[in-house]
C-alpha cells in the first residue's frame, strides 16, 4: 500500500524542499557561500531585512535628501540636489532654508510644543486609568482574566476612525452628553465640547488607552505574588506593599506602555483633524497640510526630519525595552 | 491581604470598559435610528443600510480595501514569521541588531513620517527605475506590509519565546533538517499565533487612512479614505451602518479564531497528555523487563 504514488501531498512538498534546499546546500555554490558566512538561516533572513532596508530606511534618507532641496512648481514638486554643471563637476546645492524656514516661524515652534504637551499629558491620562485597570485583570481569576483582556483588546480589532468619528456624536453640541446634560436640566446651553483640546485628549486617551493596558498588564501578571505576602508578614499595610513593591516592581511595564502611548500620539493626524479646534496646531497636522493643501514637499520633509530627531530618543528606549522583552531568549 | 480594595478594582474596570465601550454602542444603536440627525432618536429604521449599500463610491472603496487587507495581511505573516523566526531562534548573526531595530520601529513610528517617506520612496524609484508606474494598489500594498509586518512580528517572537527548544532540538536530534523542523514542529505549534497575526494584518491594513492617503493615487481611494473625507462634513448616518457592518464582521471573526485556537490547545494538551502516560508506561515496562 506504500508505493511512491501513496505518499501524501503534504509530505511531497516537504520532501521537495528539503532536496531543493539540500542540492543548493549540497552544491558548490552552496559552500563557497558558507565561506563567507552565507548560510540557509541568513539567506532566509535576508528576505524580510532588505525589505525593511529597501521600504523603512533608506526611504527616510530621501526624506533628508528632499529636506534640503528646493521647492519647484513641477511633479515631482522640488529640484534636484545633485546636478552635474559639466561632465566632472558635480553641483550640490544643499539648501538650509526650509530648516530656517521652521525655526523662523513660531508656528512650527508652536505646533512641535504643542504636540508633545498634548501627548504627554494624555499618555498621563492613559496611565492613570489604564494602570488600575491592568491590574484588576491581572490579579483577578484566570477564566475572567482572559474574557477581561479580549475586551481590551476587542476595539483595537475595530476600525480606528470609525471609533474616533464616534466621539463626534457624542461630544457635539446636539451630541449625546450636551442632550442628556440639557435633558437633565443641569445645563440650559449645550456646552462646547467638539473642536475643543478637551476633545482631542479625549480621542487621544480612548483610542490609545488598549497600548497602555496590555504592556501592563503582561508585565503585573508575571509579578511574584509571594513578595506581597512577604511584605505584609513584615507589617505592610496593602497601600505600602503597592507603593513599596509593586508599583517599582512594575517600572518596565509602565515605560513600555507609555513609549506606546506617546511616540504616536505626538504624530497624530486623524483625532485633531476630526475633533480638534480647525486652528489647533499639531505637527502630523502641519505636515499633513504642508504636504496635501501647499503641496510643499521639501518644507513637510523638513518637518519630518525634525519630528524624527525628536523622537528618536523615545523611539530608542522603546526598542532596547522590546528587544529586552521578547529577545530575551537570546542572552539568558 | 493581596486582594487590595476589591470595589475600587471594580469600579475601575466598570469605568474604563464603559468607556471604551459607549462609543462603539452608540454608533451601533444609532445606525437604526430613523432620524437624519444621528444622535436624536426618531425610530428604528433600517433604511441607512440601504443607503449604504446604494453608495458605489463606498461600495467600490470597500472591496478596494479589502483586496489589499487580505494580500498584505498574506505577505506580512510570512515576511513577519521569518523575522520572528530569525530574532528568536537563529542566535546571534551580523545584521541581527538591525534587523531588531527596523523591526520595531514601524510598531511606533508616527503614521504621517511613514507615508510621506514611502511616498517620496516610490517617486523617487519611478524617477530612477521606472517602476512603480504611477501610484495605487501595488505601493499601498507595499506601504501597508512594511509596518503590518511588524506588528507580525512581535507575535510570532513572544510566541516563540514561550514554547520550549526542546522540541525543535529533539527533532534535529533525530536528524530532521532546519527547513522540515520548521515545517513539521515548529509552524504547527505557532500557527494559532501566526492567524491572530493575519488577522491583525487585515484589520490594521483595513483601518489606515494616513499611509494610504500619502501613498495612493488617483482613482484608488481605499475605504478610510472615502469615509474620512465624508466624516470631515460631519456625521452621517451610513457611516454608522458601516461602522455596524464592520463591528459585526470582526465580533463573529474574532469569536471564530477563538474558538478554533482553544479547540487546538486542547488537542494539543490531549496529545501531550497521551504522550506523558505512553512515555510513563514505556518506562514502567522498562523497569520490569
Amino acid at each position: 500500500m506504500s508505493g511512491p504514488g501513496m505518499v501524501p501531498l503534504g509530505r511531497q512538498v516537504n520532501f521537495w524542499i528539503e532536496d531543493g534546499l539540500g542540492a543548493i546546500v549540497r552544491s558548490p555554490v552552496g559552500s563557497r557561500l558558507r565561506r563567507w558566512g552565507v548560510t540557509g538561516k541568513t539567506l532566509v533572513a535576508s528576505v524580510p531585512f532588505f525589505w525593511l532596508l529597501l521600504f523603512f530606511l533608506i526611504p527616510f534618507a530621501i526624506v533628508l535628501k528632499i529636506s534640503f532641496s528646493d521647492a519647484q512648481i513641477a511633479m515631482p514638486p522640488y529640484q534636484p540636489l545633485f546636478h552635474w554643471v559639466s561632465e566632472k563637476v558635480l553641483q550640490v546645492k544643499l539648501n538650509f532654508g526650509n530648516f530656517a524656514f521652521l525655526v523662523e516661524d513660531n508656528l512650527y515652534w508652536k505646533a512641535y510644543l504643542n504636540s508633545i504637551f498634548v501627548a504627554g499629558v494624555s499618555t498621563l491620562l492613559c496611565l492613570l486609568i489604564g494602570y488600575p485597570m491592568a491590574y484588576a485583570i491581572a490579579r483577578s481569576r484566570p477564566a475572567v482574566r482572559n474574557i477581561l483582556l479580549l475586551l481590551v483588546i476587542l476595539p483595537f480589532w475595530t476600525s480606528f476612525l470609525l471609533r474616533v468619528y464616534a466621539w463626534i456624536g457624542i461630544l457635539k453640541n446636539n451630541g449625546l452628553i450636551n442632550n442628556a446634560l440639557m435633558a437633565l436640566g443641569v445645563i440650559d446651553q449645550p456646552i462646547q465640547m467638539l473642536q475643543t483640546d478637551f476633545a482631542v485628549y479625549v480621542g487621544i486617551v480612548y483610542s490609545y488607552l488598549p497600548f497602555m493596558i496590555l504592556p501592563l498588564y503582561a508585565n503585573l501578571e508575571k509579578m511574584d505574588l509571594t513578595l506581597l505576602e512577604a511584605a505584609a508578614d513584615l507589617g505592610c499595610k496593602p497601600w505600602e506593599a503597592f507603593l513599596k513593591v509593586t508599583l517599582p516592581l512594575s517600572v518596565p511595564g509602565i515605560i513600555a506602555g507609555c513609549l506606546l502611548v506617546f511616540i504616536p500620539a505626538v504624530g497624530e493626524f486623524v483625532i485633531p483633524a476630526l475633533l480638534g479646534d480647525p486652528g489647533m496646531l499639531m505637527i502630523g497636522k502641519v505636515l499633513w497640510t504642508e504636504f496635501f493643501n501647499n503641496r510643499d514637499w521639501p518644507v513637510a520633509s523638513a518637518v519630518a526630519i525634525a519630528l524624527l530627531l525628536f523622537l528618536v530618543i523615545p523611539i530608542m528606549f522603546f526598542q532596547r525595552a522590546q528587544d529586552r522583552e521578547s529577545g530575551g531568549g537570546l542572552h539568558r | 491581604m493581596i486582594a487590595g480594595r476589591p470595589w475600587f478594582r471594580v469600579l475601575s474596570l466598570v469605568l474604563g470598559f464603559a468607556f471604551l465601550y459607549v462609543p462603539i454602542v452608540s454608533l451601533v444603536v444609532f445606525s437604526f435610528n430613523e432620524s437624519r440627525l444621528v444622535t436624536v432618536w426618531g425610530g428604528f429604521s433600517t433604511k441607512w443600510y440601504g443607503a449604504l449599500l446604494d453608495n458605489q463610491q463606498i461600495i467600490g472603496a470597500a472591496l478596494l480595501s479589502l483586496k489589499i487587507a487580505a494580500i498584505t495581511a498574506t505577505v506580512a505573516v510570512v515576511l513577519g514569521t521569518i523575522t520572528g523566526m530569525a530574532l528568536a531562534r537563529f542566535g546571534p548573526f551580523r545584521g541581527r541588531t538591525m534587523l531588531s531595530g527596523m523591526a520595531t520601529a514601524p510598531l511606533v513610528m508616527p503614521e504621517v513620517i511613514t507615508g510621506l517617506s514611502l511616498l517620496l520612496l516610490f517617486v523617487t524609484l519611478e524617477q530612477l527605475i521606472g517602476w512603480p508606474k504611477g501610484r495605487g494598489m501595488t505601493t499601498i500594498i507595499i506601504a501597508h506590509v512594511t509596518f503590518a509586518m511588524a506588528f507580525v512580528t512581535v507575535i510570532v517572537q513572544s510566541r516563540l519565546a514561550q514554547f520550549d527548544e526542546s522540541l525543535e532540538e529533539a527533532a534535529q536530534d533525530l536528524g530532521a533538517r532546519p527547513a522540515k523542523v520548521f515545517f513539521l514542529v515548529t509552524l504547527p505549534i505557532i500557527f494559532p499565533a501566526l492567524l491572530s497575526g493575519w488577522l491583525l494584518a487585515f484589520t490594521l491594513s483595513l483601518d489606515d487612512l494616513v499611509i494610504a492617503s500619502f501613498v495612493a493615487g488617483p482613482g484608488s481611494s481605499t475605504l478610510p479614505m472615502v469615509v474620512f473625507s465624508k466624516v470631515r462634513l460631519g456625521v452621517s448616518p451610513d457611516i454608522n451602518a458601516l461602522a455596524t457592518i464592520l463591528i459585526t464582521i470582526v465580533a463573529i471573526g474574532v469569536a471564530i479564531a477563538g474558538v478554533v485556537m482553544s479547540r487546538q490547545q486542547k488537542i494539543r494538551d490531549r496529545d501531550a497528555q497521551m504522550a506523558l502516560a505512553a512515555n510513563q508506561q514505556m518506562i514502567e515496562s522498562l523497569k520490569k523487563g
